[in-house]
């Protein structure tokens, strides 16, 4: 099936936050400081507000008070993530272009021109921004200090550090720099106080719910007084989850002028004001026997946070549960610096940790002259490891076989550089993904109208995956109405709840909801058939009634057949109206244990003279349930790959230390693959349902199309050329 | 909002005396690098004289050259019959640069004009000499990887950005300009400056002079050629090393050969003496190798660029062996 809205996306009739146009609205721009630690001197607004067209210059000896900032639950201890910077409070700097005053005029130009006119002098500090240089300075998470069973705290199986004393072992460290999602769209939104306790936002988020929570708390104003529309979202990859600094600084302007305020990011402000995946350094020590079986692992990670706020992601959990190992250790710390909050970036953590422990396999696989398939293969586990529970479901090996069989990897040498088009090396990798099926509570309203449409509503949202495709086919298959006649609206706070656009849990969630409503409207038309004066339907129960292309028929005798909407008119109803929420089952949650799979092949070619890299085949391969829509599943993990030879081959942020300040803060600079950087890429699914995680048997594709795909690359790069590069990206002059 | 006049003449001699008069008017054609600069505070230009209007967009042979007007676009020029025939290592470097996108809006005088990337350059919270003379060069100590290894200045360690200015140069062009003062015929290999001591000035045209055109004068450099560029992604990204090779064969021997560099320094780095030494030598690796080696003489790496000492020579081993044939 097409996507629902693909031809208003493509038409451009699709509306995007910064689109809407409200009356009398003013446009605001932010303004960033200079320095990356320190503290605001003096700030010179005087010819900002004397430009033409300028209504405000807030900043913080001005601004309006956000009355739920007051409120820090423990004001001596750091931030978990979620809780942003708070804007405006004092004059403290803690990142290069920390915002410092927002200039709001009659039009965008004119705000841009004066945003250039505000002049801050600082009393700078020492920062520290450089990761390498401050590794000694990284903790413990608070959370696993607090409690050590915590997942982000240490972890030991078996031995701790049990590789050390094996005979057959690799100890490799490998580093991903910053990465930043950059989404098409710039992160945007229009604030309107339609009155002094009612606040409507358009905003680009992922998180509908989250949003009006954050804001009815900051404005300390009820919930409900909060409404946020982000109708459609231009891709996010993460950076939607939380509310960020610019948000607040638009709500405070649209407050202090009286009028709706909007405000969009600029591309080199979406480098600094909206998150990224953090730089992080690993090592992995792994031993095996001679025959293959890994016998310890130890993998430790370290990730960048800012000074303000505690970021952690859970880089080392695969570690932990996606080989036999009798003996695993883990160990994670962040180290704050000078720079902005990271936030998480598809695949978040699970990405960062698969470059270092897939790498490290094809590694171990190396010294032991073996096959990274047949390896994988041998430390195949049926069960959790970490949790020793039997899985939900887990169709890994059939991915492999599949994914082996497409790319061809018996065409693969264990020697590198044997196989070669003309003067290019060829190589083959792989690498494994993994990511928790996750699956949360949702709410679902579903009317079906009198003349046989179905119109559902929840307040998720569809940052490009095709949500609304997806609900629109779990509901005509699950209740027996073709598609076109279905509509799901989400992206409004006005919708019956659901969570967050985020962990892959989205169809697995909602989804759920989706099917609770529909065996709702089923079991109320059967008791409205049941309840008829004619008897034909006499009996009538849900299992012995069959709902197809929009009727109800007795499944023994078809010829009792009525259409809904008839049943609707029969019951002189105009619609009849569901509301369903759907929770996971927690004691299955007890009894197993729910991961997405994935394995991605790649094959690459490499020059040896110039270190040209060719990605010239990709097939990645999912075990992700029953798939709902091929297409758009098929998508998610095309997008997933390119995203992941970004992470491998072209993405990477530099930043000058000596300012604390990015030098690639642009789409010329910072290097999102283009077209020709991705080859043909195919997308394979195994297409089992997991009915123990949800109805629909359904498992998240997002992530686990981005986490393995760098290392299988890495991978195909060593057995090309017999280099392995544990720094990403990997560029030509790494290769020479 | 920054106010700035905006003017569209008809006739070249109102353009160049606009720009004459009025130290701070700059001639904008398609726009691809102009609007970018201004839109990030790093020029501040008064006026704007649009030569759009002008009629200089015309390829044509012209007494034993290719003539190529000033506002001929790069994507034209890249598929014209005429420069695919004589000069298809121009079509080559055109097509290896940007995206088709803005080689379709972007001119061949404006890519001559073309500043350079440097990230110190583009912004106005770092130094720069270029854009601030006398607050330092930020890449000298700072991120230096994109930077030049020949020519540069303890002032400016930046390089050219230009493709098309790598195959100009190396064969030979000339730059047709008209100016106040009269029209003159700049050789390709003096249009753009080394730094120096005044990285503020980037070319040699005085103020108000207009290119015209460019004549590319015809060669026997029609089959043997390559232009190879290296970059991080495989599209819309500047050249780490690229080479722009040439070869006139007799056989399997070098009659002889043309051979300059880009992203290595400040203007496009022509190789003469590899070319004199490839001269009458016969087209193997050997050779190659050789001619690669004298290239590099009196190259100077910083901290993050040394990789283009290696990646130099290798590159243009690679353009001459793909120019010729050699396997």
């Amino acid at each position: 099936m097409d996507r629902v809205d693909g031809r208003l996306k493509v038409t451009g009739a699709a509306k995007y936050s910064a689109e809407y146009e409200l009356p009398n609205m003013a446009h605001a721009v932010l303004v960033g400081s200079t320095i990356a630690k320190g503290s605001i001197k003096s700030l010179d607004t005087k010819r900002a507000e004397n430009a033409p067209g300028v209504l405000a210059v807030l900043h913080y000896q001005n601004a309006p008070k956000v009355p739920g900032y007051a409120q820090a639950a423990h004001p001596t201890e750091p931030k978990p993530v979620g809780q942003p910077l708070q804007l405006f409070i004092d004059n403290q700097i803690h990142f290069n272009d920390h915002p410092i005053a927002v200039v709001v005029a009659d039009t965008l130009e004119r705000a841009m021109y004066a945003a250039k006119l505000v002049k801050a002098q600082y009393n700078e500090e020492k920062h520290a921004t450089d990761f390498n240089r401050n590794t000694a300075k990284a903790f413990l998470p608070t959370a696993a200090k607090r409690n050590p069973k915590h997942p982000l705290g240490d972890y030991v199986r078996g031995k701790e550090d049990a590789y050390k004393i094996e005979p057959l072992k690799i100890e490799s460290e490998y580093v991903i720099p910053t990465e930043f999602h950059n989404p098409m769209e710039l992160q945007s939104i229009i604030a309107h106080w339609e009155a002094a306790d009612k606040l409507t936002v358009y905003d680009k988020t992922q998180a509908v719910m989250g949003t009006q929570n954050a804001f009815a708390k900051d404005w300390k104003i009820p919930v409900e007084n909060v409404k946020v529309i982000a109708t459609f979202v231009g891709g996010a990859f993460g950076n939607g989850l939380h509310t960020w600094p610019h948000e607040t600084a638009a709500i405070m302007a649209a407050k202090k002028v009286n009028r709706p305020v909007k405000l969009m990011l600029t591309r080199e402000q979406m480098f600094t004001m909206v998150g990224y995946r953090p730089h992080a350094w690993q090592k992995v020590g792994m031993s095996a026997t001679k025959d293959g079986k890994i016998t310890a692992i130890t993998h430790e990670a370290i990730g960048q946070t800012s000074s303000y706020e505690e970021f952690t992601e859970s880089t080392l959990q695969q570690t932990r549960m996606m080989y036999t190992s009798p003996n695993v250790t883990t160990r994670y710390r962040i180290l704050p610096l000078d720079v902005s909050t990271p936030i998480w970036m598809r695949g978040p953590g699970e990405a960062t940790g698969a470059f270092a422990l897939e790498s490290a396999l094809d590694e171990m696989a190396f010294v032991l002259g073996m096959d990274p398939l047949e390896f994988r293969l041998i430390n195949h586990t049926d069960k959790d490891p970490e949790k020793n529970l039997p899985w939900s479901t887990k169709y890994l090996k059939e991915a492999m076989q599949m994914g082996a069989e497409r790319i061809g990897w018996s065409k693969r040498q264990l020697k590198p550089g044997m196989v070669k088009n003309g003067e290019w090396l060829v190589g083959y990798g792989m690498g494994v993904g993994t990511f928790g099926a996750n699956r949360g509570r949702a709410k679902v309203k579903a009317t079906l109208h009198k003349d046989g449409t179905l119109v559902m509503q929840s307040a998720t949202t569809d940052i490009g995956p095709g949500t609304g495709t997806a609900m629109v086919q779990i509901a005509a298959q699950n209740l027996g109405l073709p598609p076109e006649k279905i509509v799901f609206e989400l992206g409004s706070s006005l919708y019956p709840p659901s969570p967050s656009q985020g962990g892959s849990a989205t169809v697995a969630t909602v989804g759920s909801a989706v099917h609770a409503a529909c065996q709702a409207l089923k079991q109320r038309l059967t008791s409205m058939v049941a309840g008829n004066a004619d008897t034909s339907f006499k009996g009538a129960t849900v299992e012995n009634l069959t709902f197809k292309d929009g009727y109800v028929s007795m499944t023994a005798s078809p010829s009792a057949r009525l259409s809904f909407a008839d049943i609707l008119k029969q019951q002189n109803l105009p619609e009849l109206e569901v509301t369903e929420e759907s929770t996971p089952d927690a004691s299955l949650r007890q009894k197993y244990s729910m991961y997405s799979y994935s394995v991605h092949f790649a094959e690459v070619q490499v020059h040896p003279l110039t270190g040209q890299i060719k990605v010239t085949n990709m097939v990645s391969c999912a075990d992700a349930g029953t798939i709902i829509n091929a297409k758009t599943a098929g998508n998610q993990m095309v997008g997933g790959a390119v995203g992941g030879i970004g992470m491998a081959l072209t993405e990477g942020a530099v930043m000058d230390h000596r300012f604390g300040r990015y030098v690639t803060k642009d789409l010329a600079e910072y290097h999102v693959p283009v077209h020709a950087d991705a080859p043909n890429i195919s997308s394979l699914f195994v297409n089992k349902p997991d009915l123990i995680n949800n109805p629909n048997g359904t498992k998240g594709i997002g992530e686990i199309a981005i986490i393995g795909v760098a290392p299988a690359i890495a991978n195909a790069i060593f057995n090309a050329t017999g280099k392995r590069i544990r720094e990403l990206p990997i560029t030509p002059d790494k290769l020479i | 909002m920054i106010q700035f006049q905006y003017v569209k003449p008809s006739k070249p001699k109102a353009a160049i005396d606009t720009v004459a008069k009025d130290q701070s008017a700059v001639f904008i054609a398609g726009g691809t690098n102009l609007v970018d600069l201004m839109k990030r505070g790093v020029m501040n230009p008064e006026k704007l004289v649009d030569i759009n209007k002008l009629p200089l967009r015309k390829i044509e042979r012209e007494n034993g050259n290719v003539r190529i007007g000033a506002l001929a676009l790069n994507g034209a020029v890249a598929e014209d019959k005429l420069v695919l025939e004589k000069h298809p290592l121009l079509a080559q470097a055109l097509n290896a640069g940007a995206s088709a996108q803005l080689r379709n809006m972007a001119t061949v005088g404006g890519n001559m004009m073309q500043r350079v990337r440097c990230p110190y350059f583009y912004d106005t919270a770092m130094p720069c000499n270029k854009r601030e003379p006398g607050t330092g060069c930020g890449a000298l100590e700072g991120y230096n990887r994109m930077h030049a290894i020949f020519g540069h200045s303890d002032k400016c360690i930046a390089v050219n950005p230009s493709d098309m200015n790598v195959a100009l140069v190396a064969l030979d062009a000339v730059v047709l300009v008209s100016g106040p003062k009269g029209d003159r015929k700049i050789p390709f290999a003096e249009f753009h400056r080394l730094p120096g001591d005044t990285p503020q000035i980037h070319t040699n045209l005085q103020q108000g002079e207009l290119i015209m055109a460019v004549d590319v004068p015809e060669n026997p450099y029609t089959k043997n050629v390559n232009y190879l560029k290296i970059r991080d992604r495989n599209s819309y990204a500047f050249a780490l090393v690229s080479v722009a090779a040439a070869l006139d064969l007799d056989g399997s021997t070098i009659k002889s050969a043309r051979l300059a560099m880009g992203g290595v320094a400040h203007k496009p780095w022509r190789l003469n003496e590899a070319e004199q030494f490839l001269a009458g030598k016969p087209a193997t690796e050997a050779t190659f190798r050789q001619a690669a080696q004298l290239a590099m003489r009196g190259a100077k790496a910083f901290e993050h660029n040394k990789f283009k000492l290696t990646l130099g020579p290798n590159t243009i081993v690679q353009a001459l062996k793909n120019a010729s044939g050699v396997a």
